[in-house]
């Protein structure tokens, strides 16, 4: 394994570890973690989600992660994804991630279509004049049509998660992240995205894909990651890895 | 499709490596400019939010301060009867503490709603306080209205230290700032900092020159406990440029500046340090 990203590389982690330091008894407020202070008797167990985790995924490569519920895939996502800081080691991306976000947590009720695609847009670090460019495909792909003007509060759940989806992948992505299968919308919709999604493979994003389903990681990625509560338990060729895991999960 | 970043230089240059990161308190300062599309966006929508479903819309933002002062102007006026300009003295204290009461306690919400998102994306996390504060500041220009108002009809005339009032607001904007980040910060970690600030803030608010006499402050509590609250500065200034006009000493400024920016600086690096953590936390 090498110390240094290559020049091929999109996504390079060296020896991540993440630590949850979780106190042994609740402690939920200011007094009292002023009172345990003064008396010493704060302690601490931790938790490792990951464990000196070692991963070089090249550009436009097809990525897989496989491995149970707890397993760590989600804290992987997030470390990859700025949003956690490892406890240790280094963690290195080249290029725009795709946002985790869940559909529309960004959203404000009072607020009307237009002015929330804005607000969405910028949270994901998008500028104005990138925003504006954009507006009138969202607008259309999203299918809110004269709504658009009207308070997010009047909205059915299912145009908010179309305009959310709308927006998140507005933009194309680097490194694609997909977590589980999408389930927005009606079927016709989710063609859409689906359709949307193998665009961006084509021209050339790195995907990472995170499922249950191994038989689709087994079809579509080239490699794969098993992740065992934290740790790497295998990695290579997607067939392999897969094999390995449904005897594992069979015996 | 096409690829969407500006330049081609852009889309080379946009590595996150953690092993190359600044001091964290440069680093979120740098991301926070990267971001300002994301603050303006913010700001309209505490302020737009805020009066779409009313039917006064802004007018309530001129019309707390007033009524507050009417009520400590019926309440109060004969007990402080020695006091030159009761309403002027009192409505300038109002406009001052509710700006910095009212923006710091929702800067500490809107980092619980924020946190949310904190989860789940990367955004420059001190966006949701500093949003909040500037859009605060709207809302204290908002109210100066009424003062005006009041200062017409009782006869004040502003000179021409009035005009020191952006510099004056510069220094509010900091104060409260620098408070804000400390106590979002300390809330992500305790949530009950939530339920205690309020009575913090009511405290705080005796113990500064906003509805009693400046001289009452200085009979009864011999003047220390005035000189060791920062918050005196700010509103003692505030009076000295609208009220008094003049313009103050040296060591008037000096001494609000240090306080206000000394906060700001605290606040910013305490917040920063701490912002690695938050992840881990809420």
């Amino acid at each position: 394994m090498t110390r240094e990203p290559q020049p091929d590389s999109a996504i390079f982690l060296n020896n991540i570890s993440v630590r949850y330091r979780i106190p042994t008894e609740a402690i939920h407020t200011f007094k009292e973690y002023m009172i345990k202070l003064l008396k010493r008797e704060i302690d601490h167990k931790s938790f490792s989600a990951l464990k000196e985790i070692d991963l070089d995924v090249k550009r436009g490569e097809i990525f897989g992660i496989i491995g149970r519920n707890g397993a760590g895939k989600s804290t992987l996502m997030k470390v990859i994804s700025k949003v956690l800081i490892p406890t240790d080691g280094r963690v290195w991306v080249k290029g725009h991630v795709s946002p985790l976000l869940q559909l529309g947590a960004g959203f404000h009720p009072e607020l009307t279509g237009r002015e929330n695609i804005y607000l969405n847009a910028t949270l994901l670090g998008h500028s104005h004049i990138e925003i504006e460019s954009k507006l009138d495909e969202i607008i259309e792909f999203a299918e809110i049509g004269s709504f658009i003007e009207a308070p997010l509060r009047t909205y059915s759940s299912g145009m908010q998660s179309r305009l959310g989806f709308a927006v998140a992948t507005a933009w194309q992505p680097d490194i694609l992240i997909l977590d589980e299968v999408l389930s927005v919308g009606d079927t016709a919709f989710q063609k859409k995205c689906i359709h949307r999604m193998g665009k961006f493979r084509d021209s050339g994003a790195t995907v990472l894909m995170v499922s249950h389903s191994i038989d689709q990681v087994r079809e579509i990625c080239e490699r794969a990651l098993w992740l065992n509560k934290g740790q790497i338990e295998s990695l290579g060729s997607a067939d392999e890895v897969c094999t390995m895991y449904q005897n594992a999960m069979s015996s | 499709m096409a690829v969407n970043y500006t330049t081609l230089k852009e889309f080379m240059t946009t590595i996150y490596d953690s092993a190359k990161r600044k001091h964290p308190a440069v680093e979120e300062l740098v991301s926070l400019w990267k971001y300002r599309d994301l603050i303006y966006q913010l700001v309209r929508r505490d302020i737009v939010a805020r009066y779409k479903r009313s039917v006064l819309g802004v007018a309530w933002t001129m019309l707390n301060p007033l009524g507050t002062m009417l009520i400590m102007v019926v309440v109060f006026s004969r007990v402080f009867r020695g006091t030159e300009n009761y309403a002027a003295y009192v409505l300038t204290g109002i406009i001052c503490w509710t700006m910095f009461s009212q923006s710091t306690s929702m800067a500490m919400n809107s980092m619980v709603w924020g946190s949310q998102l904190i989860k789940q994306i990367y955004v420059p996390r001190s966006s949701f306080v500093v949003s909040t504060i500037m859009a605060s500041m709207v809302n204290f220009v908002l109210s100066l209205v009424p003062l005006f108002l009041i200062f017409a009809i009782t006869g004040v005339q502003l000179k021409s230290s009035a005009l020191l009032l952006p510099v004056f607001m510069l220094l509010l904007f900091s104060f409260s700032l620098g408070i804000a980040l400390l106590i979002s910060t300390l809330a992500v970690f305790f949530p009950d900092v939530a339920d205690l600030y309020p009575v913090v803030l009511t405290a705080w608010m005796y113990l500064t020159p906003i509805i009693m006499p400046l001289e009452f402050y200085r009979e009864i509590l011999d003047g220390l406990l005035l000189y060791i609250n920062p918050f005196y500065y700010i509103v003692n200034l505030f009076r000295i440029l609208m009220l008094d006009g003049f313009v103050p000493h040296l060591q008037t400024w000096v001494a609000t500046a240090v306080s206000s920016f000394g906060v700001l600086i605290i606040g910013w690096i305490f917040f920063c340090l701490k912002a690695d953590d938050f992840a881990y936390h809420i």
